[in-house]
């Protein structure tokens, strides 16, 4: 640090922890809002609530590491060993949540799938029986 | 004498310049720093596997527990508060990084009584948030009967109409609609999943009865939360050692701005940033 006399850091915080504490109060209640429980009967799309707090935590997460951690006061190589590593893990957490949806959507159509192959007249016979029968 | 002396410490000066040789600091942090913006780094990875984890198992559930129904419990017997009780979490921990911040501020200026003040405040706030964690696990555990291997909170996906009650919220006839929750109740030992028919879609008629949740939900939740309570608590031991050596004075001898204490608010505001995802994660979505 070192940038700032006393007085100034002092305010810079109480700036940041006032900005945070408002975001997590719109967060909280946007979510409630989202899922009907402010409004009766009012709804909001999962993915407009979904993009809204991510982009509200990832603001929640700049404020704390600039200003709280002071990466703002570092040199660019230390913030992009940190960041650039950083920012590949939550474009990882995003892919594993799309990948999850994709698994949920194989996982019907196998189920569908399984139920029209037993309406289907059954194979006679497989293969595994007639080994077991050549063996005998 | 005095000139050999010196020619010496100069000589020693020279030695330790240049970029390979020691005399200058990395990215100008110095080594502890710098290690301890790494370790973090390292944590960082840690939990974004159990993120990735939690994310991907969550969205390849047909059903997943709905979080406003689950966390909604709040101390003094009130319920049906949804998310009340994790925002006042949320903000013992926000307030505890403030007052971290003051105290590596208060550091700076080498102010020992200010950097003991309010690293007891920032402890006092890891203890407040370690209390409602215990709080808030022993409900799920003793009250809701939730373990690492079963979840009795489970999510209609057809309407429906209840056969019988619970003794609690669920009266006989009551109905629901698909994507609403439920908590399977224990009596004496014994799972008490209620029967319902069901009114719409194909199954329409059928008599059923309420289903366990997603298993995996348990272990995500004891494990991903615990985690970082696990953090918390490492951190306030932590903060302890720091406190009681800055009150005895040894870092106002080292005389670099108490720097130790900046340390350990770097791991300390890090555990607030898991937990800004933790809340995202299993609260808000």
């Amino acid at each position: 640090m070192g940038h700032l006399s006393y007085e100034a850091s002092k305010r810079v915080a109480t700036k940041t922890i006032g900005i945070l504490a408002v975001i997590t109060i719109f967060e909280v209640l946007f979510a409630l809002l989202g899922k009907g429980y402010l409004v009766e009967g009012f709804h909001i799309s999962g993915w407009i609530t979904g993009f809204v707090m991510i982009t509200l935590s990832l603001v929640k997460a700049y404020l704390i590491v600039y200003e709280f951690m002071h990466m703002k006061y570092e040199v660019p190589g230390l913030v992009r060993t940190v960041l650039l590593p950083t920012l590949l893990l939550v474009w990882a957490i995003i892919a594993f949540m799309m990948e999850g949806k994709y698994w949920n959507v194989s996982r019907v159509r196998v189920k569908n799938d399984t139920v029209k192959a037993e309406d289907a007249p059954k194979p006679q016979g497989s293969l595994i029986y007639n080994i077991n029968e050549s063996n005998l | 004498m005095a000139t050999e002396v010196m020619s010496h410490e100069h000589q020693a000066e020279t030695q330790n310049q240049g970029a390979w040789k020691g005399g200058t600091e990395p990215f100008k942090a110095s080594y502890g720093k710098l290690m301890m913006w790494y370790f973090l780094l390292s944590d960082a990875f840690t939990f974004s596997g159990f993120l990735i984890a939690y994310g991907a198992l969550r969205f390849s559930m047909p059903t997943w527990p709905v979080p406003d129904f689950v966390f909604s419990a709040f101390p003094g017997g009130i319920h049906h508060k949804p998310l009340l009780f994790v925002t006042v979490m949320t903000f013992i921990l926000l307030a505890s990084s403030f007052t971290m911040v003051r105290a590596v501020q208060e550091g700076h200026r080498e102010n020992k009584n200010g950097v003991v003040f309010w690293m007891l405040m920032t402890i006092i706030g890891g203890l407040m948030f370690l209390g409602c964690q215990a709080w808030e696990w022993t409900t799920l555990i003793k009250e809701e009967h939730m373990t690492v291997s079963v979840n009795p909170f489970g999510t209609h996906t057809e309407a429906g109409v209840y056969l019988m009650g619970d003794g609690h919220d669920i009266k006989e006839g009551d109905t629901f609609k698909p994507g609403d929750s439920y908590l399977i109740h224990k009596h004496d030992g014994e799972w008490m999943p209620l029967k319902y028919r069901v009114t719409e879609g194909e199954h329409a008629g059928m008599e059923k009865q309420q289903a366990f949740g997603p298993k995996a939900f348990g272990a995500l939740f004891f494990f991903i939360t615990g985690f970082h309570g696990f953090h918390v608590f490492s951190g306030v031991l932590f903060l302890l050692i720091i406190c009681v050596n800055a009150a005895s004075g040894l870092y106002v001898r080292r005389k670099n701005g108490y720097e130790m204490v900046e340390k350990i608010g770097l791991y300390w505001h890090f555990v607030d940033l898991v937990w800004v995802f933790v809340f995202l994660v299993f609260y808000l979505l």
